[in-house]
C-alpha cells in the first residue's frame, strides 16, 4: 500500500450568518494515498467547494486536522499557506483561469515566478509541460487563440508544472462539451497512470466515474464508496 | 521574482495606454509646473545676481531725486563724497539716449554714459580693445569715447573701430576702445548698443549740471553701516535734511533681501504647483483601485498559484510608482521646455539645475508610493476564494 499524503481528521467548518452557525462540514474524516484518484461527488450546496478549499489550502478549517505531505496546515498563516499551495498544490478550475495577456507558455511559468525558479528553467519546464499536454505548438499562442479544451490542457500544464503533491480539479470539464470533456479525462486517468495524485470535484456521476475511488458529500457529510473500476 | 513584477507592472500599464496617459496627466502637469518655476525663478535670480555681484557688493547705489530747488548733485559734493573714509572711489554716471553716426550711417537711440576713470578702473573686465579712458580726459574734456562691440558691429561692419570716428550731436569724437555687449537690466531695455564718453561731456550733451546716479567704492564693506551713515550726512546737508529727495542702497542688502524674495516667492509657487501633484496623485490611486477590481480574479489566481500577500502587494505598488514616475519623466521635459522657451522669449540665462531633475524624480515617485499603497494593500488582502468566485 502507497504512503498516505493527505489525511482530514474531524474537519469542521462554520460560516457565521448573522445570529445562528451553520455548519458547512461536519467531522469530516478524509485520507488520500500517494498515486489515488479521488472523486469528490456531491450536488450543489452540499459544501464541496468549501471542501475544494481547505483541501487546496485557500481555506482553514474552524477545527479538525489536516496533514498535506507532511505539513500541519490547520492553523497555518496566510504566508505559509501561499507557499504551500506554491509547492503542493496544482489547481485545475472550471473557468481555466488563463491570464489573457500571457502566452501559454507564459501562463504555464506563472506558478514557477512564485516559487522562485530561474527564467531559463522556467522557460524549460514549462515547454516540457506543455509538451506532455500536447501542445508544445501552440506554446505562443494566447488563451483567445485556442480552444476550450486546449485551454483547459494549459491549465493543467500550468497545475503540474511544480511537481505538487495532488492536482486538485474543480469540475474541469464543466466548461467543456462532451467530446472535449472526455480528452481532458483521458489525459487525467494517463496522468494518474504515471503516478499523479489526482482530486476531482464534480457534481457529474459520469465524470466521477474516471476516478478509481468515489466519496460522495452531501449536506457537508462525507461516505465513501468503492468504485467498480 | 522582482524583476517579473516589474514585467508584469509594465505590461499591465502599457496595455491601458490612454487610461495610462490620462491618468498620469495630473502628475505630468504638477511636475512641468514645478520645474518650470523652479527653473525659470533659478535663472532669473541667477540674472540678478550676477548683475549685483558684477556691481561688486562693496558698492553703494546713490539715487536723487531731488527738491524743488535742486535736482542733484555737483561736482563740489561728488568731491566731498570721494574724500569721507571708508571712500574708495565715486563714480557718477550721466546717461542719455541719442543718434549717432559714422560716415553717413545713422544709428538711433544710442544710449549714451557719462562716466569718469573710477567707473573704469573699477570694471576692469569691460574694455576689449583700446583703452578705458582716464583722468586726463575728464579734466580736458577730451572728446574721446568707447564703444560696444554691437554698435562696432553695426557702424563700422567688420572692421576695428579703433582711431574711427564717431558724430555725437554734431561733435567728432574719437574712438578710443571697445567695450564688452553688457548684459545688464539696464541694457536689456536700453538696447546694447553704447556709447562711453567723459562724464562732463555728457553733462554738456544734457545740458545739466546736475548729477542724479552715483555709485560709491567702498574700501571695507563690513564698515557699510557707518560708511553709509557718513555719505547721508554730506547728502542731508545738501539737501536740507529732506531724506526722501536721495537714496542710498546697499547692493549687499539689496542682494540678500532679493534672495529672500525670490526664495519665498519660489516656495509659494511650488506650494502651489504641489497641488497639481496631489490631484494627480488622486487620479493615480483611483486608476489603481479600478484595476485592482478588475483584476480579481487575477489576483485570485495569482494567490492560488502561490502568490504571497507581499508579493501582489509590490506587483501593484510597482505599478502605480511606475506610472507616476513616467507622468513625473514627461512632466520633467515638460517644464524644462517650458522655462527653455521662456528663457529665450525674457532672455535670461537658462540653467538645467540637477536639484529639479531630483526633486521631479523624487516627488513622482513619493506620489507613486503614497497614492498606490492604499490599493495595493487592498489587492493583497483579496480573499483568493471570493476573488476566484467572482467570474
Amino acid at each position: 500500500m502507497s504512503r498516505e499524503i493527505l489525511s482530514m481528521k474531524d474537519i469542521v467548518k462554520c460560516y457565521d450568518m448573522g445570529e445562528e452557525q451553520q455548519t458547512i462540514l461536519d467531522h469530516i474524516d478524509f485520507s488520500v494515498r500517494e498515486g489515488e484518484f479521488v472523486s469528490i461527488l456531491g450536488p450543489s450546496g452540499s459544501g464541496k467547494s468549501t471542501m475544494m478549499n481547505i483541501l487546496g489550502c485557500l481555506d482553514v478549517p474552524t477545527s479538525g486536522y489536516y496533514k498535506l505531505s507532511g505539513n500541519d496546515v490547520d492553523h497555518m498563516e496566510e504566508r505559509e499557506l501561499a507557499r504551500i499551495r506554491n509547492r503542493e498544490v496544482g489547481f485545475v478550475f472550471q473557468a481555466f483561469q488563463l491570464l489573457p495577456r500571457l502566452t501559454a507558455a507564459e501562463n504555464v511559468e506563472l506558478p514557477l515566478i512564485y516559487a522562485g525558479v530561474n527564467a531559463s528553467e522556467r522557460r524549460e519546464r514549462a515547454a516540457s509541460m506543455l509538451d506532455r499536454v500536447g501542445l508544445s505548438h501552440k506554446m505562443e499562442h494566447y488563451p483567445n487563440q485556442l480552444s476550450g479544451g486546449q485551454q483547459q490542457r494549459v491549465a493543467i500544464a500550468r497545475a503540474m508544472v511544480t511537481q505538487p503533491t495532488i492536482l486538485l480539479a474543480d469540475e474541469p470539464t464543466g466548461a467543456l462539451d462532451q467530446k472535449t470533456g472526455r480528452q481532458v479525462m483521458e489525459l487525467f486517468q494517463e496522468l494518474n497512470r504515471e503516478g499523479r495524485t489526482i482530486i476531482m470535484i464534480t457534481h457529474d456521476e459520469q465524470i466521477a466515474r474516471n476516478a478509481s475511488r468515489i466519496v460522495r458529500i452531501l449536506d457537508g457529510k462525507l461516505t465513501e464508496e468503492e468504485s467498480d473500476v | 521574482m522582482f524583476k517579473e513584477s516589474i514585467k508584469m507592472s509594465w505590461k499591465n500599464i502599457v496595455h491601458n495606454k490612454m487610461r495610462s496617459f490620462l491618468t498620469v496627466l495630473g502628475i505630468v502637469i504638477g511636475v512641468a509646473a514645478i520645474i518650470a518655476l523652479i527653473t525659470i525663478v533659478q535663472g532669473v535670480t541667477n540674472e540678478v545676481t550676477s548683475e549685483f555681484s558684477a556691481m561688486g557688493t562693496n558698492t553703494l547705489s546713490v539715487q536723487i531725486r531731488g527738491t524743488a530747488l535742486k535736482k542733484g548733485l555737483n561736482e563740489k559734493e561728488l568731491q566731498k563724497l570721494s574724500q569721507l573714509e571708508g571712500i574708495a572711489g565715486v563714480s557718477p554716471t550721466v546717461s542719455l539716449q541719442m543718434p549717432v553716426i559714422h560716415h553717413g550711417t545713422i544709428q538711433e537711440g544710442v544710449s549714451i554714459q557719462g562716466k569718469n576713470e573710477v567707473y573704469f578702473r573699477h570694471e576692469t573686465e569691460l574694455i576689449k580693445a583700446g583703452r578705458a579712458l582716464n583722468a586726463l580726459d575728464m579734466n580736458q574734456k577730451n572728446r574721446v569715447c568707447i564703444i560696444s562691440e554691437s554698435l562696432e558691429k553695426k557702424l563700422y561692419f567688420a572692421h576695428s573701430a579703433l582711431g574711427e570716428t564717431l558724430q555725437i550731436g554734431g561733435i567728432t569724437y574719437t574712438v578710443v576702445g571697445v567695450a564688452e555687449d553688457s548684459t545688464s537690466m539696464e541694457s536689456m531695455m536700453n538696447g546694447a548698443e553704447k556709447v562711453y564718453v567723459p562724464f562732463r561731456n555728457a553733462m554738456t550733451m544734457t545740458g545739466s549740471h546736475n548729477i542724479t546716479a552715483v555709485d560709491l567704492y567702498m574700501t571695507d564693506s563690513s564698515q557699510s553701516d557707518d560708511i553709509i551713515q557718513s555719505v547721508k550726512n554730506v547728502l542731508n546737508s545738501a539737501f536740507n535734511y529732506k531724506e526722501d529727495s536721495y537714496s542710498v542702497t546697499n547692493l549687499e542688502d539689496l542682494l540678500a533681501m532679493m534672495n529672500k524674495v525670490t526664495g519665498m516667492m519660489t516656495t509659494m509657487l511650488v506650494g502651489i504647483a504641489s497641488i497639481a501633484l496631489l490631484v494627480g496623485g488622486i487620479g493615480i490611486m483611483n486608476m489603481m483601485l479600478v484595476s485592482v477590481t478588475e483584476r480579481t480574479t487575477e489576483i485570485g489566481l495569482r494567490k492560488a498559484l502561490g502568490a504571497e500577500p507581499r508579493q501582489i502587494q509590490i506587483q501593484f505598488l510597482l505599478e502605480s510608482i511606475f506610472l507616476a514616475l513616467f507622468g513625473g519623466i514627461i512632466g520633467l521635459f515638460a517644464g524644462i521646455l517650458a522655462a527653455f522657451l521662456v528663457s529665450l522669449y525674457i532672455g535670461f540665462g537658462f540653467v538645467l539645475s540637477y536639484q529639479a531633475i531630483l526633486l521631479a524624480v523624487g516627488f513622482s515617485t513619493l506620489v507613486g508610493v503614497a497614492f498606490g499603497l492604499a490599493p495595493a494593500r487592498k489587492a493583497s488582502r483579496l480573499n483568493p476564494i471570493d476573488a476566484l468566485r467572482s467570474v
